[in-house]
């Protein structure tokens, strides 16, 4: 079964550019409905008021950061299955290690490339 | 250290003595007697170790009295409320102009982004692998802007104990700060280093506009 690209996206970053980078590299991987916030509890608030089918978000922001989302998302009855994929600029394994343990999909690394997210994708949703 | 009681006694009587004899003036064999009677009663209450001690402790506020004045003719306070302010400033202003770039490029990415879809089949793929590399590349900003933003932080937590710093020196500091000022007075007019020290912040920083202005206004 082939992933439906139609689903909804919510990207999540504390910087416009990089919203805005990754929206466009959604876009070309073939996800059009693509919906962004700039901290974690607006994403929370967007998570409980509309269905997507996957989460992409940074670790780094305030007041809400995206491992304090993910833990959120992973409490919630309603949300805790969703797909959540990190990209951040945070490196180092304790944080991947943290990540993990809090429930996260996949992890990218900033700086990244399309080809690196699309794969990252595919292997949280499956092959398109 | 003190005078012993016997000594100070007779020492007061012959102090008080000759304040009254202040119009006539001691004799030599007057006044070395007075002041080996001091050094006598002196060194009655001193032992060998408090003699050492007495050295060390000397020794050591003078040494502590040189740090202070060393480190004040460093001028700490230009550290703290010139050059650490100037340089997060600077940063600052990197970030901001760097963002205001990545903007730039990407408003171009995708109008070639649009264009490509507009194309033929293999122009188009061409097109879009451009743009594609260009949104790659420009996820640098996000990165180099949080590891300037933690820079800044580094330096805000040095200017905290530089000031902390200041408060313990207070005087030396003070002294320092006014020879400076008197120093930087000289003929008001800047020395053509001092015009080198660009590019300017954007709020002291005048646009082509004004300098075409200010240009004409010499003819």
């Amino acid at each position: 079964m082939s992933v439906d690209t139609n689903m909804n996206v919510l990207i999540v970053d504390d910087y416009k550019t990089m919203l805005r980078i990754i929206r466009n590299l959604l876009k070309q991987i073939g996800f059009d409905n693509v919906d962004e916030a700039t901290d974690g509890s607006q994403a929370l608030t967007m998570l409980r008021e509309k269905n997507f089918g996957l989460v992409i978000s940074d670790w780094n922001m305030e007041p809400m950061t995206g491992l304090q989302l993910l833990r959120e998302v992973r409490a919630d009855n309603q949300l805790k299955a969703l797909p959540f994929i990190m990209i951040t600029a945070e490196s180092k394994k304790e944080n991947v290690v943290t990540a993990k343990e809090a429930g996260v999909s996949n992890y990218i690394v900033k700086p990244f490339n399309a080809q690196t997210l699309k794969m990252k994708l595919e292997s949280v949703l499956g092959a398109f | 250290m003190t005078l012993s009681h016997g000594a100070s006694t007779g020492l007061a009587d012959k102090l008080e003595q000759a304040r009254e004899d202040a119009e006539r003036p001691l004799s030599r064999e007057e006044v070395a007697e007075i002041i080996t009677e001091v050094v006598m009663s002196m060194s009655g209450d001193l032992t060998p170790l408090d003699l050492k001690v007495y050295k060390e402790l000397n020794g050591l506020a003078g040494f502590i009295q040189a740090a202070r004045h060393e480190i004040a003719e460093i001028r700490p306070q230009e550290i703290g409320s010139e050059y650490i302010p100037t340089a997060t400033d600077e940063l600052d202003a990197v970030v901001m102009s760097t963002e205001e770039a990545t903007g730039r490029i990407l408003d171009s990415a995708e109008q070639l982004m649009t264009i490509a879809g507009e194309q033929e089949d293999a122009f188009q793929e061409k097109l879009t692998e451009i743009a594609m590399a260009i949104f790659e590349a420009s996820n640098f900003q996000d990165v180099t802007g949080q590891r300037i933003t933690k820079v800044v932080r580094t330096l805000k937590h040095i200017e905290t104990k530089i000031d902390a710093l200041i408060g313990v020196l207070g005087e030396e500091v003070e002294r320092s700060k006014a020879e400076a000022h008197a120093e930087g007075e000289g003929n008001g007019k800047a020395s053509d280093q001092d015009l080198l020290n660009g590019p300017q912040l954007p709020q002291n920083a005048i646009d082509q506009d004004e300098i075409d202005r200010l240009l004409a206004s010499f003819d």
